[in-house]
């Protein structure tokens, strides 16, 4: 066993009745790392993460947590965990510093570290204000981080935090990744699930991307980027009467149309004559361009490529 | 080693975990004190209401009504009240409270015993506040002291086995408005199917039948006996049963929904 792999997760599989929401999901996370796991709705991210953090016994297929097996010693792993899971976890009848007291208690800390590890949290997540307060007058954004900051009260080796920062603005969001940086720096692991791209590709070490319950592609932002070859070609019509028309012309694999801009972009594979062979076809159907772009992707690109979303219908 | 976490520290941990859980259970009466007041205002109505209006229509051969009555509402007191149990739960269920608790290291045991636990001493709180108001309008505990409070101690054991109930039918609704409509739809007819408001030889001869050996009759005429210092009869033993048999049902069943809940 590598003693790097903090995180193992082995082909694993789960059902809700007829509904496959993991078919066969394999991917490692090192110590110290943060993971983003990345997909659609309904890809299966919440069931994986329920899976990873004892909520749920997969099907099939292992996972451990250093070593641990999660199905078979949950107790072992729960030790070593936290979770802020898809929907704020607070009691709404305790203030904010009773929630964290409460958990913190759970982990079974001596009560005076309890203390002092509640109010250092409730400072760094900018609760101060609002810590005497019944949780129920909270705002959704205030309520999301002081469930994140109950997960880290355990201070955990790994820490689960699925979709984080929905709903957060964004100097919430920016002081939450801030703390998500400092306790890698001191050696957790995070995995995190996210919608935002632009967040895995700031804070992630590595992404996972899923898709209905597969694995569609793994690795670094700058691996995921180069998989869709040298880039893509960003076409801007002169009329955007003419979108659906210049789709139509281009006849490719995975075009991307933006209607209201008039921008039409298709991937390039390396090697390719794609931006000959494109012009050629923009010219056979007459349509006038005001501008054409060649460009590195961005994740968001890379994303829509690999789970096929958003693709327009041919015909 | 597999499965070896049972640690010298166990048993302390389940105690403190408890504890813990017990506590967060009282402050959710605490910050929403409607809960707890509506749950003795209503009782203080029926109080009046049978004791001053129907009262008088209403035969017990050998007791003035208050003291038939006072009896009979602490039960239906601990009986309603236990309805809060399976609420609570379901609302932990529905905001996501259980899945934090169950990720964390604590004792599974602590999120179902700390609620029912909880409501336990909220029962007690609010038979004390009733004895006061009883005892205003001209109830007498002619037992004396140590009957009363075996009574009391007698009629909060039997909101902690209903209690099991409703944290069953709250963990299986897994929503806590439907938690509270179940939780009192059964349990209205059996209140006024008992010897709670009336002497049920009244009732007609199939409603008796039902009535002699509905859990809440026997429980009824236990308390009543002790509190008013009356022979008991078979009814203490058979309340029992009926006490410990609901636990220990309950009690499994609860564990293994909680177990199922996802
Ligand atoms: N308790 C459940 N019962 C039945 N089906 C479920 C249950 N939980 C999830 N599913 C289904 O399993 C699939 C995966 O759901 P999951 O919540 O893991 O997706 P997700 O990637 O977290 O999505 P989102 O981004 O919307 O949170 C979906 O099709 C969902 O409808
Ligand atoms: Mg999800």
């Amino acid at each position: 066993m590598e003693s790097n792999i903090i995180i193992s997760v082995e082909d694993i599989y789960k059902s809700y009745g007829n509904v496959h929401a993991l078919e066969g999901v394999s991917f490692q996370v090192p110590r110290g790392s943060i993971l983003g796991l990345l997909g659609p709705n309904g890809a299966g991210k919440t069931t994986l993460v329920n899976i990873l953090t004892t909520l749920l016994k997969p099907d099939k297929g292992r996972a451990l947590i250093s070593g641990i097996d999660v199905a078979r010693q949950p107790s072992k792993v729960r030790s070593r965990i936290g979770l802020a899971g898809q929907f704020a976890a607070v009691d709404e009848n305790l203030t904010g510093k009773e929630n964290l007291e409460l958990v913190g208690t759970l982990y079974h800390l001596p009560r005076a570290e309890v203390r002092v590890r509640a109010r250092r949290l409730l400072e760094e997540f900018s609760l101060t204000d609002a810590v005497n307060r019944k949780t129920k007058t909270y705002s959704g954004g205030m309520r999301r981080r002081l469930d994140v900051a109950s997960s880290l009260i355990g201070e955990p080796e790994i820490l689960f935090l699925d979709e984080p920062t929905t709903g957060l603005d964004p100097k919430s969001r920016l002081e939450l990744w801030e703390t998500i940086e400092g306790l890698v720096r001191k050696g957790t692991t995070v995995l995190l699930t996210t919608q935002y791209l632009e967040e895995a590709d700031y804070l992630t070490d590595r992404i996972v991307i899923i898709d209905q319950g597969k694995v569609v592609a793994q690795g670094t932002s700058k691996e995921l980027k180069s998989t869709i070859g040298g880039g893509v070609l960003e076409i801007h019509v002169a009329d955007k009467q003419h979108v659906v028309a210049l789709v139509e012309a281009l006849n490719v694999f995975g075009p991307h149309a933006d209607f209201a801009l008039g921008i039409v972009t298709i991937p390039v594979k390396e090697g390719t004559k794609t931006l000959s062979e494109t012009i050629r076809k923009i010219d056979a159907a007459n349509i006038e361009i005001s501008d054409i772009e060649l460009r590195k992707p961005t994740l968001d690109e890379v994303f829509l490529e690999l789970t096929g979303n958003n693709r327009p219908v041919p015909k | 080693m597999a499965q070896g976490h049972i640690a010298p520290q166990g048993l302390k941990w389940v105690i403190s975990d408890t504890i813990a859980m017990t506590w967060r259970g009282l402050l959710r009466y605490v910050r929403m004190p409607q809960l707890l007041i509506f749950s003795t205002i209503q009782p203080i109505l029926f109080l009046l209401l049978f004791a001053y209006v129907f009262g008088g229509a209403i035969q017990t051969p050998g007791l003035n009504y208050i003291n038939f009555l006072v009896p009979g509402i602490l039960v239906q007191v601990v009986i309603f009240g236990s309805v809060q149990t399976g609420v609570g739960l379901a609302e932990d269920l529905g905001k996501g409270m259980i899945d934090r608790f169950r990720s964390l290291p604590m004792a599974r045991s602590a999120v179902l015993t700390g609620r029912t636990l909880a409501d336990l001493v909220r029962n007690i709180f609010v038979m004390i506040l009733m004895i006061a108001v009883a005892g205003i309008m001209g109830f007498r505990a002619e037992g004396g002291f140590f009957r009363l409070v075996l009574a009391l101690g007698m009629i909060a054991l039997f909101g902690f086995a209903f209690s099991w109930i409703s944290a069953a039918i709250g963990l299986s609704v897994r929503n806590s408005e439907t938690a509270q409509v179940a939780g009192f739809i059964w349990v209205f007819p059996l209140v006024f199917a008992s010897s709670i408001f009336v002497p049920i030889d009244t009732m007609p001869g199939w409603l008796e039948a039902f009535a002699k050996i509905s859990p809440i009759t026997v429980t009824v005429n236990s308390v009543r006996a002790l509190m008013v210092g009356t022979p008991i009869g078979d009814n203490w033993w058979q309340s029992l049963i009926w006490i410990f048999g609901i636990l220990i049902d309950f009690s499994m069943l609860s564990v293994l929904q909680y177990r199922r809940a996802r």
